[in-house]
């Protein structure tokens, strides 16, 4: 087994030894130290997985679109065919690195607060059951493995909003797990779609079409794609989103937006489109069309919104409306804008989640009408807030502009009347985004504090800084070095894209 | 080595703000002057100083060592075969505007420490928060020098919009001012709009010429409907930041900002950046005449829009934001008639008066309390230094020889003059008309309020008889008296080849009356004369009744030049309101329709699983019966199958 192998099985074993290891020990302080000590390792794992084999580099005729950095492909089932295959390149790696970041972040926050409801042990474990199931779907390269992480993450996602969440959090929970299994069977019907079609599960060998007939590949792009829009969530098939995020605990809010909303994000660019190229390219169309409504609609649902929570919720209806539009342009400037773009709404919403929760501790409400006046009582508070909006609603400089700008430019690189209208209409999208945040931050810093804010301090934790600094750091990071995640990304998408529209 | 100066030029200032954001915010507790807080406040001045300073020495640097255009670059990030770059393009023009910039952030950044201070009339709970307030104004320049520099579109993108926040940062920071956050958000909003436009002008022209590099697109053959849309949209932008016709709104409002910003703003950075993005990239519009004589459309409106509207407001500074309006009315009418280095000239003399005329109000508004002129007053007499300033800065705004403001305001009108009656330039001689006689008109309606302002805040007796107004401390005074000597001196610099030549492009086509920036003939007289006439109305006005505003004589115009032809009512009535209500029907729609739609499947589901389950709680004979019938159904269907088979 090479280096990089190991580290593979290291990113999935750690941190489901993690989640042993945190039930198994009985104090829930200690355990949930443990816990953190397996998110941080997983992280330290991920990290060098970008340090390998690059020689696939040189493009040669022949060679598959998707190629590895590095690879593990056991026999699993033998009678049915089915290998434990995983891989990392340069569209998944960035994702994994989030994800482990944001894992250990939210168990770190834990170590300094367990939100009522339950034993902080019991959280920590199933954070990092839920970090097992992300990271296997962004590593797998089987059809068939794919689909089993994509599930393990519903069952703990469910309890954790159920036993953490605010007042209405079981309607909540049971909506979430009920919506998003109805993803799940259209995915697993266009699985065996696809495996029964091609007699293999292998992503490597399916990505391009691999002979699929064109009848085939529409029926499975449908059924892929409507199960990784609700996970998206596209417009309209978006609703289960805001209740979930309202009612989560503050990390599973953050788990949730910052990284569970990108399985399916990813699932579309790896295998939706991968797999089905002539499929895509067929619905490419409708699929812009609902990104922009996701765009315009989740924005103008933020402007008339009440509750901060909902409102972020909202705000990534619209943020991830952009993301589609650069999936569905299905140019290389498209796809590597929609990567970016999931990247920075991870780091930024992840943040904006953090402040809105810490906001909502402190003062006991989330509502818009019964805060004003933070920067007054809390400045430093208010001033992270104030960033993290900035960074959400597209400023150039931060994270949140390249994605949004490029998936802009690409539509209008594709051109067209229709294309050239959903690029206009994203843009003025983006206009209403900053409406809305702005809107957010004349209610909640700005003015006289009333008695909820009134009563708030101006300290910040140490967990909680230490928290939202690399969010912060982050932010800018990939902002003024966009290169961070799209220099990784160039070759895998020029692959991709070579074989989607030849 | 040129390369290297532009690159720090931005650079300096941003780590002098992003250092300064890391300072405690306030004083620990803000009912005493605790010492940590003063010492956050010494290291802000300290950092907020040097930043500009450090600026303003690189700024003149480049000035002296750039002889010709330089240009650096490198690969910032490559989107699927669109290039963005890192680079600087710099010449003369940039040049000079960084040193203008430079310099009025070091003024506004010295004159901050004064006019921020807790003064002996505050309530106790003022507290300016010292910090963050002079690392937005050192991000504030930052992005202004960046557009300045930048040699890539979607560079300039950054600090055209990194200034839009930090306009909104700065204009919300008077926590007494219940008007702060909206005008602070009005701001960033109105201008955010004009950047879909602008985006979408960058990404036309970045996706036609396959990169973003300036000097790419300009070299780059566009089809010529590529250039009039792009250069359409790109207006868009400009008309948002440079506060044109309709997109100015925000530029009066943005007066709730304390006055340095107001000087900062309206003197140096954001509304100069659309001016001068549209002299970077002249060539296309010159390609593309059509969005020229847009410009020259709504930079005539703007003129005379702006500067109607001053002449009813009483708020001093209102009357100043809107004469900048008219101003850039002037910069933008000259660009239109195809003189990019007239609109420069005139917006480098213009940072200079304005930057003055705002700091002395601010020194008039520290002193008196109040930013009415129906409270001021007779402050010659008390205030002899500020007095003398203004007087300058009027001057030189109206158009007064020898004053800056005469020479550059001559300059657009000879351009304009030439356009209009030889057909000289790139656009057809009506609107070269159009934009002459704005100007023509403008001059004396800006001499009139001028002479308003000085006579209502200067001249007559005190209203308020209880304040003692006295010439404001030196660290307030010493940056008034050194724009006055710019203000006053800087239109005669057009005489110098060195000054015009920088301002001139060698690589744009210009217009045919470009041989000089300043020009000396009988042209002059008319301006002058107009000038005497709206000098001599006002002067006239008010000797008659000395208590009395002249405003009185616009009669029932009054009230609508007041609030500017209610631009603002129209705005609010067709723009804000309908995304509201559109905003609360979507909210309804999504949350009755495409969630009752999902909620309504889920409870039908479980109705119709009770009713199965009731259905199924049936007695012995039903069940029985119903157990027969199944068996009855099951061996039927058997038997049918099974035949046809």
């Amino acid at each position: 087994m090479s280096f990089g192998q190991v580290l593979l099985v290291a990113v999935l074993a750690l941190p489901t030894l993690g989640a042993v290891a945190v039930v198994a020990t009985p104090r829930d302080r200690a355990a949930r130290l443990v816990g953190t000590v397996a998110a941080a390792l997983t992280l330290l794992a991920a990290v060098p997985l970008v340090f390998g084999d690059r020689s696939w580099f040189a493009w040669s005729a022949g060679a598959p679109a998707v190629r590895p950095w590095h690879e593990l492909d056991l026999p699993w089932v033998p009678g049915l065919d089915l290998r434990f295959h995983l891989g990392v390149d340069g569209i998944s790696w960035p994702l994994v690195v989030l994800t482990a970041l944001l894992t250990l972040l939210c168990c770190a926050y834990t170590l300094w607060r367990v939100p009522a409801g339950g034993s902080g042990r019991a959280l920590v474990a199933l954070l990092l059951v839920v970090e097992v199931g992300i990271l296997g779907t962004f590593l797998a390269l089987d059809l068939v493995l794919f689909f089993l992480f994509f599930e393990v993450v519903l069952l703990p996602m469910y309890a954790i909003i159920a036993g953490w969440g605010g007042a209405e959090r079981r309607r909540a929970a049971r909506k979430f797990a009920l919506y998003t299994l109805f993803g799940s069977v259209l995915l697993l019907v266009g699985v065996y779609v696809v495996v029964a079609a091609a007699g293999t599960a292998d992503v490597v060998a399916l990505t391009g079409g691999g002979g699929l007939s064109r009848g085939t590949q529409l029926a499975a792009f449908t059924l892929l794609a409507l199960a990784f829009a609700v996970k998206s969530p596209l417009w309209p098939l978006h609703s289960w989103l805001p209740d979930a995020h309202t009612q989560a605990p503050t990390v599973g809010s953050v788990v949730l937006a910052g990284v569970l909303l990108k399985m399916g994000t990813y699932g579309l660019i790896r295998v939706a489109v991968g797999v089905a190229p002539e499929g895509a390219r067929w619905a490419a169309p409708v699929l812009g069309v609902l990104a922009v409504a996701a765009i315009l609609v989740g924005s103008l649902v933020c402007l008339a919104q009440d509750e901060v929570k909902r409102l972020i919720a909202y705000s990534s209806v619209g943020h991830m409306g952009f993301v589609l539009l650069g999936v569905a342009t299905l140019t290389a400037t498209g796809i590597q804008a929609a990567l970016i773009g999931n990247i920075a709404h991870g780091v930024i919403t992840g943040l904006l989640f953090f402040l809105a929760g810490a906001v909502k501790d402190r003062t006991g409400t989330g509502s818009l009408s019964e805060l004003s006046g933070l920067r007054e009582t809390a400045p430093r508070l208010a001033g992270l807030l104030a960033f993290a909006a900035i960074a959400s609603l597209g400023l150039p400089g931060l994270a949140g502009f390249w994605g949004e700008a490029f998936a802009v430019i690409a539509a209008i690189q594709v051109g067209g009347p229709l294309w050239t209208t959903l690029g206009v209409l994203a843009a003025i999208g983006g206009a209403l985004t900053a409406a809305y945040f702005l809107r957010l931050l004349r209610r909640v810093t700005h003015g006289r504090p009333n008695p909820a804010v009134g009563r708030v301090g101006p300290g910040l934790a140490g967990a909680e800084l230490g928290a939202w600094a690399p969010l912060v750091l982050l932010a800018l990071a990939i902002g003024l070095v966009p290169a961070l995640v799209l220099g990784v990304a160039e070759a895998p998408v020029d692959a991709l894209v070579g074989v989607v529209s030849p | 080595m040129t390369g290297l100066l532009g690159a720090l030029l931005p650079a300096v200032p941003l780590v002098a703000g992003l250092l300064g954001l890391l300072l405690p915010p306030a004083p620990r507790h803000p009912t005493t002057r605790a010492a940590g807080g003063d010492r956050a406040r010494r290291a802000a001045v300290a950092l907020g100083v040097t930043g500009a300073a450090g600026a303003l020495a690189l700024a003149v640097a480049l000035l002296v060592t750039v002889d010709r255009p330089r240009e650096t670059s490198t690969t910032w990030v490559d989107l699927g075969g669109l290039t963005v770059t890192l680079g600087v393009r710099l010449d003369g023009a940039a040049a000079l505007v960084a040193v203008a910039v430079a310099a009025v952030a070091l003024a506004v950044q010295v004159y901050s420490i004064g006019y921020l201070r807790r003064g002996p009339h505050d309530d106790v709970d003022v507290d300016h928060r010292y910090p963050p307030y002079a690392a937005q104004i050192s991000l504030f320049t930052a992005a202004m020098l960046l557009v300045v520099v930048a040699g890539d579109l979607v560079m300039l993108l950054v600090g055209w919009e990194v200034m839009g926040l930090c306009s909104y940062l700065l204009i919300a920071h008077d926590r007494r001012l219940p008007g702060a956050p909206a005008a602070a958000m009005k701001a960033f909003l109105v201008t955010r709009v004009g950047d879909v436009g602008f985006l979408l002008g960058i990404a036309l022209l970045g996706v036609s010429a396959g990169s973003f590099r300036i000097a790419d697109v300009l070299a780059h053959d566009h089809s010529g409907a590529t250039l009039t849309a792009a250069g359409l949209l790109l207006l868009a932008g400009v008309a948002g930041k440079s506060a044109q016709f309709p997109l100015h709104t925000w530029l009066p409002d943005a007066m709730a900002g304390p006055t340095p910003i107001s000087a900062l703003i309206h003197a140096a950075t954001m509304v100069a950046a659309g001016v001068y993005a549209v002299t970077r990239l002249y060539p296309l519009f010159t390609a593309a005449p059509v969005t020229l004589t847009v410009l020259g459309v709504i930079g005539s409106i703007t003129l005379l829009l702006g500067a109607l509207a001053a002449t009813a407001q009483d708020d001093i500074k209102r009357v100043l934001a809107w004469s900048t309006v008219s101003q850039l009315g002037y910069m933008t009418g000259a660009l239109a008639v195809g003189s990019p280095s007239a609109a420069l000239f005139h917006l480098l003399t213009h940072a200079a008066f304005k930057a003055l005329l705002f700091l002395a109000a601010g020194a008039v508004i520290h002193a008196v309390g109040s930013t009415l002129m129906s409270e001021m007053g007779g402050l010659r007499r008390s205030m002899p230094v500020t007095f003398w300033c203004t007087v300058v800065g009027l001057g030189a705004l109206a158009g007064v020889p020898p004053l800056a403001g005469f020479w550059s305001k001559d300059g657009v009108l000879t351009v304009a003059e030439a356009a209009a009656r030889e057909g000289a330039g790139p656009v057809p001689s009506w609107v070269g008309w159009m934009v002459w006689l704005a100007g023509l008109a403008g001059v004396a309606i800006t001499a009139w309020y001028a002479g308003r302002l000085l006579l209502r805040a200067f001249f007559g007796d005190a209203r308020l008889p209880l304040v003692r107004p006295h010439d404001p401390p030196a660290v307030l005074r010493w940056p008034v008296l050194l724009l006055a000597v710019p203000a006053a001196l800087l239109g005669l610099a057009g005489f110098l080849g060195a000054f015009a030549d920088r301002l001139r492009f060698a690589t744009v086509p210009v217009a045919g009356s470009e041989d000089g920036l300043v020009h000396l003939g009988p042209g002059l007289l008319l301006p002058l004369a107009l000038l005497l006439v709206g000098a001599g109305l006002v002067l006239l006005r008010w000797r008659r009744d000395r208590a009395a505003d002249p405003a009185a004589a616009l009669g029932p115009l009054r009230p609508v030049f007041a609030r500017a032809f209610r631009l603002d009512d129209v705005q609010h009535a067709l723009v804000v309101r309908p995304v509201r209500a559109l905003a609360r029907a979507t909210r309804t729609g999504d949350e009755v329709v495409v969630d009752g739609a999902v909620e309504g499947s889920g409870r039908a589901a479980s109705g119709l699983g009770a009713g199965l389950a009731a259905l199924h709680r049936a007695a012995l004979p039903r069940a029985a019966a119903g157990v027969l019938a199944g068996a009855l159904l099951i061996g039927l269907a058997a038997a049918l199958i099974g035949g046809i088979r």
